[in-house]
């Protein structure tokens, strides 16, 4: 069979379907609502458990953060992928097994590349795969969504995550201990007078009295947030 | 395809557990190496910190060289066995599985600012799993320099605190004989009337609230591995006149 080469495409490639940009307003709401509309730490209140274990020194609370971007991103990928072939009935099984081998993948690199990290968060990395969040979003939106906007949504609610984390290690460790990502940066002159670190912060209660804290805060001013009546 | 159907679940569910398996066993075995550089310097450095040096896990390798000067493998009967090398060969986890004929001993002898101390591992079980450690004695073969434990699984807050400075720190200048020169090791105790661990002839130290067996997993480890040293530790026939 020898066709003559036509230089004409066939005509499907020229009806061009009109395309969301990727970066559209819809796409970044995506990105940007987890970080305070609907962050799943303060509005949500999902993934409470890690928030309070892992938050008494910054470094430990960054690479957590870091670790769950990577799994929400790549298995709400893979989910949103295979959203058309998972069999209904297993679904939250296959979600399991993608998210438990993204917590795995995670654990082995820290292992090899930052083991003292690692030796830290130890359980709290396997625990990702019980953080509602991720199971949370592979249902809710990578099930129903396509590939690109699951990733935006995975990176998005981890941020969300990993900031109220981040904000939360901020003020333990600066009270907790008087140090910023293990840099002391209370000065001397201020314990000679009498400063003490405040031990208290260093305990998970407190970690829960900061969350409260910052609630607080972001629906003073973020007025959407206050429920009516 | 009908995608309710049981042919498909079970073979999706089938090629879904052939391709994590494969993906994770290729990432496991290749970052093996590099996590087990992990491990060793980890360990050179917890043999280390034993005897007061403390370093950083990139610096351990080279002070472990400066500072110890023996790695022996012991018999149970004292004797060394040259075949053996004490650091790499011996696997706590598989030995204690062995009859004490078949084990091997290690033991680190190091040398600091003149001072010569002795190095044993320990190993034994937590509430959980299994706990390990590394106890330093000094000169006299019978006084505490320094211990380190660790921990595969004990309870956060409770069993897992037996990694803690303050409680490693109580063992430092406690003797692991007694008078008569019988070893009773250190007994980490719930009725020991001395919480700031004064008295250090007691052979005991205070106990961790909420953390009873795993306590009791560090006073049987110790007494449990140091009586194979037995033959190496009294060879000297040292008085033990506290």
């Amino acid at each position: 069979m020898s066709q003559p080469k036509s230089n004409k495409k066939p005509a499907i490639f020229f009806v061009a379907k009109a395309r969301e940009p990727l970066f559209s307003k819809k796409n970044r709401a995506l990105l940007k609502d987890p970080l305070d509309d609907n962050n799943p730490i303060t509005v949500q209140v999902l993934g409470i458990c890690s928030a309070l274990a892992i938050t008494v020194q910054l470094k430990p609370a960054i690479v957590m953060s870091l670790s769950v971007v990577a799994v929400m991103a790549a298995s709400n990928v893979i989910v949103s992928i295979l959203r058309n072939a998972i069999p209904n009935r297993i679904r939250i099984i296959v979600q399991l097994v993608v998210v438990a081998s993204m917590v795995i993948l995670v654990d082995q690199v820290l292992r090899a590349f930052a083991y003292d990290v690692s030796k830290q968060l130890s359980i709290f990395i396997g625990l990702i795969i019980t953080n509602c969040i991720v199971m949370g979003r592979l249902e809710a939106f990578a099930l129903g969504n396509g590939v690109w906007k699951s990733f935006l949504d995975g990176v998005g609610n981890a941020a969300g995550y990993g900031f109220m984390l981040i904000l939360v290690a901020f003020f333990r460790e600066l009270l907790g201990s008087g140090k910023l990502y293990g840099y002391q940066v209370i000065p001397d002159a201020l314990y000679e007078m009498g400063y003490e670190n405040n031990g208290l912060m260093l305990l998970s209660p407190m970690a829960l009295i900061t969350l409260g804290i910052i609630i607080w805060v972001q629906r003073a001013r973020n007025r959407k947030l206050i429920e009516k009546n | 395809m009908n995608r309710d159907s049981n042919v498909y679940t079970f073979g999706f569910a089938a090629a879904m557990v052939l391709v994590v398996a494969s993906v994770l066993a290729y990432t496991a075995s290749s970052l093996k190496d590099l996590q087990a550089e992990n491990v060793r310097k980890e360990k050179m450095q917890n043999i280390l910190s034993t005897i007061g040096i403390e370093t950083d896990r990139e610096g351990a390798e080279k002070l472990f060289n400066t500072y110890i000067v023996e790695q022996l493998a012991l018999r149970n009967d004292g004797t060394v066995d040259e075949a053996v090398d004490a650091f790499s060969d011996i696997k706590l986890a598989f030995e204690l599985k062995k009859d004490a004929n078949d084990q091997r001993f290690p033991l680190y002898v190091a040398n600091v600012d003149a001072a010569t101390y002795y190095i044993i591992p320990l190993r034994g079980a937590g509430l959980w799993d299994a706990i390990w450690g590394y106890i330093a004695l000094n000169e006299d073969r019978n006084t505490i320099k320094g211990a380190v434990f660790d921990h595969k699984g004990e309870t956060a807050g409770l069993g897992a605190e037996i990694t803690q400075q303050w409680f490693m720190d109580r063992f430092v200048d406690e003797k692991i004989f007694n008078t008569s020169g019988d070893l009773v090791g250190i007994n980490v105790s719930k009725t020991n009337n001395d919480p700031n661990d004064t008295d250090k002839d007691d052979h005991e130290v205070d106990a961790i609230s909420g953390a009873t067996i795993t306590g009791d997993g560090v006073s049987a480890m110790i007494v449990e591995r140091l009586q194979h040293y037995l033959p190496y530790l009294k060879a000297n026939d040292l008085a033990y006149n506290n």
